[in-house]
């Protein structure tokens, strides 16, 4: 199903979230329904505030946010239940064997003994700690503590995943294996994801969609699979021996095309045109190709530009 | 069980009903109670004077046994009031101890690891969590004051008859009432003190001091005021004066429970008594509702 026609996952309207005198979220407006979320803002810009607000630890102070339909400040119970958490911080009970701690929180979120038992083992397992379950947290390392958090907020099966900083602490392999693990239950299709992150790599490579906060305000929001399906179909080529004549042709492949001087050529390819074809048009030409580049406008050049730009608030 | 396959699978199984979850709680903190021996052997210990109450009993209705032992059955303890006051006072001295021995561990790890955004992110609410926390105190305080009581007036009542049952059922209300209030308030205390403090040895160390410290100042007001209003800050003249009412006792008898003795003329009325006890209490769950959160707000 297209992100566009799911429906929402997370609704903002006009929300407001006030701590003591101060203003975090500055009427937030918009709608999010992709498979996995990015949260991405410079420190102090809203991110833990809205993820905090949405399990019901702080109230807002005007306007409403809804999960899955259910209003934060009137069904905080019913969010919770379709919710797994994983936070930023070490947090977990030190002199606790690891598959205990977990199976508790499972139990807390409502499973019966015996099947709260099986999914945290499972949950071990699935996050790679099965060999250490039975060892208490505190004796864990921080990439193993990583992974415990997240074997905790998935293991009682929750609609939708809070990863806040999953990647944090962790060493080039450990964090692969943490981005692998997110997107094999992205890609399970069964819950939606909300990563909250400074590392844009993390989300560019987890995430379909990105909401960027700057000061308690939207800064931007992107589809990130429309944008690379955009940016798959966008050309930079670099010719000699091109002229004018040469762009009229791609044209009459149903590409457009820009000249921009100095043999160097902006074009949109159509949805089905092979980029063969331009090579074979240039080949018939007697035109060089030098170089050809397809457009890529990452994740980093969005976040910079949201960060340059204004915020409004809404999306 | 599919930990072979080392995927994720979503849950659609059955669910706990909501309000049995705080149980979780209880149930784990008593499991890890059970594993420290000296809470075991304490706890055991706490049943020696229950034992010996009953033996009483049972001996001084026992006539070949008081023969046998040379005793007039005049000259044994009377089973009245002041023998389940006694009874009542030894056990929840007992109990305060195990109390600042148990209480500052179930509420302080967790804060001080950070786990309650973990607790609290779940269909989980606070309320719940501290009446989790707090019932395993409940339990554990009941299992050796008002149950073991009412072992005892029933015991009493069996071998004494219909006559002495109707004639002092107020006593077994007594023993209900009276250990409740000190349960709650030990439970309360001791919950509000490990949040604040989050230093498990040193959370236990300044409820003794409360309980303690709290006494001396208000004797030392009364000395040096010469009045007796300090009284008002004595946490076991409070609940003394408390219980001497509920067993329906004049408070002019100067009696009380051992450990929860009044004075004699330094009594105060028993709705202040009350009235101070419910402050602290509410005092308790204000420090409470401020410490336990999904996040703490720095203002």
């Amino acid at each position: 199903m297209n992100v566009a026609t799911q429906p929402p996952v997370i609704e903002l309207d006009n929300l407001v979230v006030k701590l003591g005198d101060r203003l975090i979220l500055k009427k937030l407006t918009g709608s999010f329904s992709g498979r996995a979320v990015g949260l991405l803002g410079p420190n102090g810009a809203g991110k833990s505030t809205l993820i905090n607000t949405l399990l019901g630890f702080h109230k807002p102070f005007s306007g409403t946010a809804r999960v899955f339909g259910h209003d934060v400040r009137t069904h905080a119970r019913q969010v919770r239940s379709l919710i797994g958490y994983m936070p930023e911080n070490d947090s977990f009970i030190a002199d606790m064997p690891g598959i205990r701690f977990v199976r508790m929180m499972a139990e807390l979120s409502g499973l019966p003994p015996a099947e709260a038992l099986e999914r945290s083992h499972e949950a071990f397992f699935f996050t790679g700690l099965g060999e250490v379950r039975y060892r208490n947290i505190g004796t864990y390392s921080l990439g193993m503590k990583q992974m415990a958090k997240l074997a905790q907020a998935i293991a009682h099966g929750p609609r939708l995943l809070f990863l806040d900083e999953p990647t944090n602490g962790l060493d080039p392999p450990a964090r692969l294996r943490m981005l692998q693990l997110i997107k094999e239950i992205r890609d399970r299709g069964d819950l939606h994801i909300i990563i909250s992150s400074h590392l844009l790599r993390d989300v560019e490579e987890c995430c379909d969609e990105v909401l960027i906060l700057k000061n308690g305000n939207i800064a931007a929001s992107c589809n990130l699979e429309a944008e690379r399906r955009a940016n798959r179909n966008f050309l930079e080529i670099e010719t000699r021996g091109a002229d004018e004549s040469f762009v009229a042709h791609i044209e009459q492949l149903g590409c457009r095309a820009a000249w921009g001087g100095n043999g160097r050529i902006k074009l949109v390819m159509p949805e089905g045109l092979e980029v063969r074809r331009i090579y074979q048009l240039a080949s018939d030409r007697s035109v060089q190709i030098r170089r050809l580049n397809r457009k890529r406008d990452s994740l980093e050049d969005i976040f910079l530009k949201a960060m340059e730009e204004p915020a409004n608030g809404s999306v | 069980m599919a930990v072979y396959k080392k995927t994720y699978r979503s849950y659609e199984g059955r669910m706990t009903p909501e309000w049995s979850r705080f149980f979780v709680l209880t149930r784990y903190a008593w499991e890890d109670l059970r594993r420290r021996r000296f809470f075991t052997i304490f706890f055991l210990g706490t049943m020696t004077w229950p034992i010996i109450c009953a033996l009483g009993i049972y001996i001084r209705h026992n006539l070949s046994a008081l023969e046998l032992m040379g005793i007039r059955a005049a000259s044994m303890v009377k089973i009245d009031s002041s023998f389940f006051l006694a009874f009542l006072g030894v056990q929840c001295m007992f109990a305060f101890f195990l109390n600042s021995f148990v209480g500052p561990g179930l509420v302080s790890p967790d804060l001080a690891n950070n786990a309650l955004p973990l607790y609290l992110s779940r269909p989980f609410s606070r309320t719940e969590y501290v009446l989790g926390r707090m019932s395993m105190l409940l339990i554990l305080l009941s299992l050796m004051t008002w149950i073991p009581g009412e072992f005892l007036f029933g015991l009493q009542s069996y071998l004494e008859g219909w006559d002495w049952f109707k004639a002092n059922v107020g006593l077994a209300w007594g023993l209900f009432a009276g250990s409740g209030v000190w349960i709650v308030f030990l439970a309360l205390l001791s919950l509000s003190v490990s949040a604040w403090v989050k230093w498990k040895p040193v959370a236990g160390g300044l409820l003794f001091g409360l309980f303690f410290v709290a006494a001396g100042f208000g004797q030392a007001i009364n000395a040096v005021l010469r009045t007796k209003w300090g009284n008002l800050i004595n946490i076991s003249n409070l609940v003394g004066s408390i219980w001497v009412s509920l067993f329906n006792k004049p408070l002019e008898s100067g009696s009380g429970a051992v450990f929860f003795r009044i004075a004699r003329g330094e009594e105060i009325p028993v709705w202040m008594c009350w009235v101070s006890l419910g402050l602290i209490c509410l005092f308790c769950l204000w420090l409470l509702g401020r410490k336990i959160r999904g996040v703490e707000v720095s203002r």
